[in-house]
C-alpha cells in the first residue's frame, strides 16, 4: 500500500475521523511520565516521547477483568448461574502505541488464538474491535533492544497503520485494509518522505546497541538450557515481586477468583505473577517452584526458550521496561546473554 | 572510583580470603544508569566487582533473612538498624552475621533526577564530589547532590551504622538535617476525611506488584495475609478497597520496627510515598514508648511486649 503523509497541523482532521468510529486511546503526559489515557478530537496529541510508562496490554487483557456474574443464593432457581459478561461496546483504537507494544499484542494471539478449541473469547472480542495505529520510534530508549528480538523501531507487525514523525508532517504507512480505509483521504506521500523515513528507521536501529543473543539457547534442548548454571546466580538479587511481569507486555499469567459481597457474585480473572512463590502452589501443599532460582528461571525460560521452542516466536519484544523498572537491576539482556553462553567453560 | 568502593573492595576480599564468611553481600554496577544490583560476592576476585554510590537503594539486611552460611553485608545506619532488629525478633544470628558499617552520603533519588530532564534520554549518571553528573545522547549537566536525596535521607537520624563489625571510612554527621517529626505533621493537621482523600490520592496507582513489601527486611512472614487464600483476607484485584487493605495492614505490621530506609519508596514502579503512612506510625512510637526501632541488640520492641505502663492500656 502506497505512503501517504498529513501536516501535523492537520492531525486533528484525522484524529476526528478516527473518533468518529472509535474510542481513541493515547499516550498523555502526566508529570513526568507518559500514560495512556482517552483522547478526545480536540486534544493535541504527543508526538515527542520515548514510551510509556506502562504497556497498553490492559487495553485487550485488564489487570482485572469480570468473566461472568452470578446471584450467590442457591435457593433463588436463578441463584448460582453464571452469567456472561456483554462483550466490548464498539471499536477502540489506540493511537502512536509503539511498534514495539503492537507486535507483543502478535505475540499474544499465539497464546490467546491458539486454536478453535481453546479460543480466548475475551481477549479475541477486544483484539477483533482494537485499531492500531503506531508511532515509530525516533530515540530508543538505553533498555531498548528490539532489534535483537525480531522487532525494531519501525515493526510493522501488528498495526493497521504506522506513523513516522518527519518534524512537521507525518508519513502516514497504511499495512492493512482497516488502515487503507482510516487513511484514503490523505494525500500520497513524497518520495523525499518515504526516503526520510527509511532513514529514520536506519539511525533509530543504529542507536540501539546492547542486544541479546540466542544461538545457543535455541540450539539446545530444553534440560540442558534449564540446567545452564547461570541459573545458579542470576536469582540472587531478585526480590519476586511482580514488577517486571507486569509491566511487560507479553506476559499473560493470570488467576481466576470468585468474589462474592452479600447475594452478589463474580468470577474475575487478575493478572498473576511467576515471581510469586503462591502462582505455582498446589492445594496439596507441594510446590513444583517453591525456590526463587526455580521462578527467576521460569520467566526467562518461559519467553526465550519454551516460547520459542513451542511457537517459533520470542516472548520478548525489547522493550527494556522490566530492565528499566527492576527495583534491584535485573537486566534482561543480561540474562539472555547468560543464558547463550557455553556450557562448561 | 571513591574511596569508599575501594576499602570496601579491600575488606571484602581479606574476609573471604581469611575465610572468616562465605560471602560479601553488597552491591555492584547496574546496567542501566541510576540503579546499582545488590550483589553477592563468595571469592576475593568477586570482591573486585562491588561499588558504593549514591544509588544503592535497597536495604541489603533483606537479603540475610532465610540465608545460610556466614555473609558479611554492607551496612549503613539504617540497614545496621534493620539487621539489628532481625535479630531481636530471631530471623537473623548475630554470630553469623558480619556487619561492614558505613557512613551513608544520603541516597538519590532517581525519579528526582528524571524529572529534570523530561523526555531527554539519560545514559549515564555519575556522582562527583558535591555533584552529580547527568549524560545523555547529546546533553551533559551537573546537578547539585544535596537537591536530589530521597526524602527519607533528609531526615535521617542515624547515617552512621549502629552495630557493625568493622567501621569502612570516617563517622560522618549523624542526622540528615531535618526534622523527621515534621514527615507526619501534615497528615495530623488533616480531618479523616482529608486524611482519607489524600491516602486514596497517593495509594490509588498501586499495581499491586508487591516490590514494597518484597524489598523491605521487615516483611518476612512466610505467608503475607495478601497471599493467604483460606481464608483469603483480601480480594486480589485492582479494587481500591483490596489494594488500600494491602497497604494500610502492612504499615501496621511495620509499626515500631521501620527504620525509614526508603527502600519501598525506592522500589515502588509507580512512585507511591509509603511513608506517608509509616512516617506517622513511627513518630506515635517515638513519642508513646519513646522508642527508636533497631538501636540495640536489647530493647523489646514495644508492640511485642506487654507492659502494665504502656500508654495504651486503659486506666
Amino acid at each position: 500500500m502506497a505512503d501517504k503523509r498529513i501536516d501535523k497541523a492537520d492531525f486533528h482532521k484525522l484524529l476526528e475521523k478516527l473518533a468518529a468510529e472509535h474510542e481513541v486511546f493515547a499516550p498523555v503526559r502526566d508529570g513526568a511520565s507518559m500514560v495512556w489515557s482517552r483522547v478526545s478530537p480536540e486534544q493535541e496529541i504527543e508526538f515527542e516521547f520515548t514510551n510509556t510508562d506502562s504497556s497498553p496490554k490492559g487495553y485487550l487483557f485488564p489487570q482485572t477483568e469480570r468473566l461472568m456474574r452470578f446471584k450467590n443464593d442457591s435457593s433463588d432457581p436463578q441463584g448460582m448461574i453464571m452469567e456472561e459478561e456483554p462483550g466490548i461496546s464498539g471499536k477502540q483504537l489506540l493511537l502512536n502505541i509503539r511498534p514495539c507494544d503492537a507486535k507483543a499484542f502478535s505475540i499474544l494471539d499465539h497464546i490467546f488464538e491458539r486454536d478453535e478449541r481453546t479460543m480466548d473469547v475475551y481477549w479475541k472480542d477486544k483484539r477483533d474491535n482494537t485499531v492500531l495505529v503506531g508511532l515509530a520510534c525516533k530515540d530508543p530508549c538505553p533498555t531498548c533492544f528490539c532489534t535483537s528480538v525480531e522487532c525494531g523501531p519501525h515493526s510493522e507487525e501488528g498495526l493497521d497503520v504506522l506513523l513516522v514523525d518527519l518534524g512537521d508532517r507525518l508519513l502516514v504507512r497504511p499495512l492493512t485494509d482497516t488502515g487503507k480505509s482510516l487513511t484514503a483521504d490523505l494525500d500520497q506521500a513524497e518520495p523525499g518522505d518515504t526516503e526520510e523515513a527509511a532513514k529514520q528507521k536506519d539511525a533509530a536501529e543504529a542507536a540501539i546497541t546492547q542486544g541479546i543473543t540466542m544461538e545457543n539457547i535455541r540450539a539446545r534442548n530444553v534440560l540442558e538450557e534449564y540446567e545452564h548454571p547461570c541459573f545458579d546466580r542470576i536469582f540472587e538479587s531478585c526480590i519476586n515481586c511482580g514488577t517486571c511481569t507486569f509491566y511487560c507486555p507479553t506476559c499473560h499469567c493470570f488467576d481466576i477468583q470468585d468474589e462474592t459481597q452479600e447475594d452478589l457474585g463474580k468470577r474475575i480473572r487478575v493478572w498473576d505473577t511467576c515471581m510469586s512463590w503462591l502462582f505455582t502452589q498446589h492445594t496439596s501443599g507441594h510446590n513444583p517452584r517453591g525456590g526463587k532460582k526455580d521462578r527467576v528461571r521460569q520467566r526467562f525460560m518461559h519467553k526465550f526458550k519454551y516460547m520459542p521452542d513451542k511457537f517459533g516466536v520470542i516472548g520478548c519484544v525489547g522493550c527494556g521496561r522490566c530492565t528499566s523498572k527492576c527495583p534491584v537491576n535485573i537486566d534482561v539482556r543480561s540474562v539472555v546473554n547468560s543464558m547463550d553462553e557455553q556450557i562448561g567453560e | 572510583m571513591n574511596e569508599i568502593t575501594q576499602e570496601m573492595r579491600a575488606a571484602a576480599k581479606r574476609l573471604l580470603e581469611e575465610g572468616r564468611v562465605d560471602c560479601v553481600i553488597g552491591y555492584t554496577k547496574g546496567t542501566v544508569p541510576m540503579r546499582e544490583q545488590p550483589y553477592f560476592a563468595y571469592t576475593p576476585q568477586e570482591a573486585e566487582n562491588l561499588v558504593w554510590t549514591g544509588f544503592c537503594v535497597n536495604n541489603l539486611a533483606n537479603f540475610l533473612i532465610g540465608r545460610s552460611g556466614r555473609n558479611a553485608v554492607i551496612a549503613q545506619g539504617c540497614v545496621s538498624r534493620n539487621i539489628a532488629g532481625l535479630i531481636k525478633e530471631n530471623q537473623v544470628n548475630r554470630d553469623d552475621v558480619y556487619i561492614i558499617g558505613l557512613h551513608s552520603p544520603g541516597m538519590l533519588d532517581s525519579g528526582k533526577i528524571e524529572a529534570e530532564f523530561p523526555d531527554r534520554v539519560i545514559t549515564e549518571v555519575e556522582e562527583d564530589g558535591e555533584e552529580i553528573v547527568v549524560r545523555g545522547r547529546d546533553f551533559e549537566e551537573r546537578l547539585e547532590r544535596k537537591k536530589y536525596k530521597r526524602n527519607n535521607c533528609y531526615t535521617c537520624t542515624h547515617r552512621n551504622a549502629v552495630l557493625y563489625d568493622e567501621f569502612l571510612g570516617e563517622q560522618g554527621p549523624q542526622t540528615g538535617g531535618g526534622d523527621i517529626d515534621k514527615v507526619a505533621a501534615p497528615w495530623e493537621r488533616l480531618d479523616p476525611e482529608q486524611r482519607w482523600a489524600q491516602f486514596e490520592a497517593e495509594f490509588k496507582d498501586c499495581i499491586r506488584c508487591y516490590a514494597c513489601r518484597n524489598v523491605c527486611p521487615l516483611c518476612y512472614c512466610d505467608v503475607c495475609f495478601v497471599d493467604e487464600n483460606n481464608p483469603q483476607w483480601c480480594g486480589k484485584g485492582q479494587e481500591e478497597p483490596d489494594i488500600f487493605t494491602f497497604h494500610i495492614i502492612r504499615a501496621f505490621h511495620c509499626a515500631g520496627r521501620c527504620t525509614d530506609c526508603g527502600a519501598c519508596e525506592s522500589a515502588c514502579p509507580v512512585g507511591i510515598k509509603m511513608r506517608y503512612l509509616t512516617s506517622k506510625l513511627e513518630k506515635d512510637i517515638r513519642q508513646l514508648y519513646d522508642y527508636q526501632p533497631g538501636l540495640d541488640l536489647e530493647t523489646p520492641t514495644p508492640l511485642a511486649v506487654y507492659s502494665s505502663n504502656d500508654p495504651d492500656v486503659a486506666k
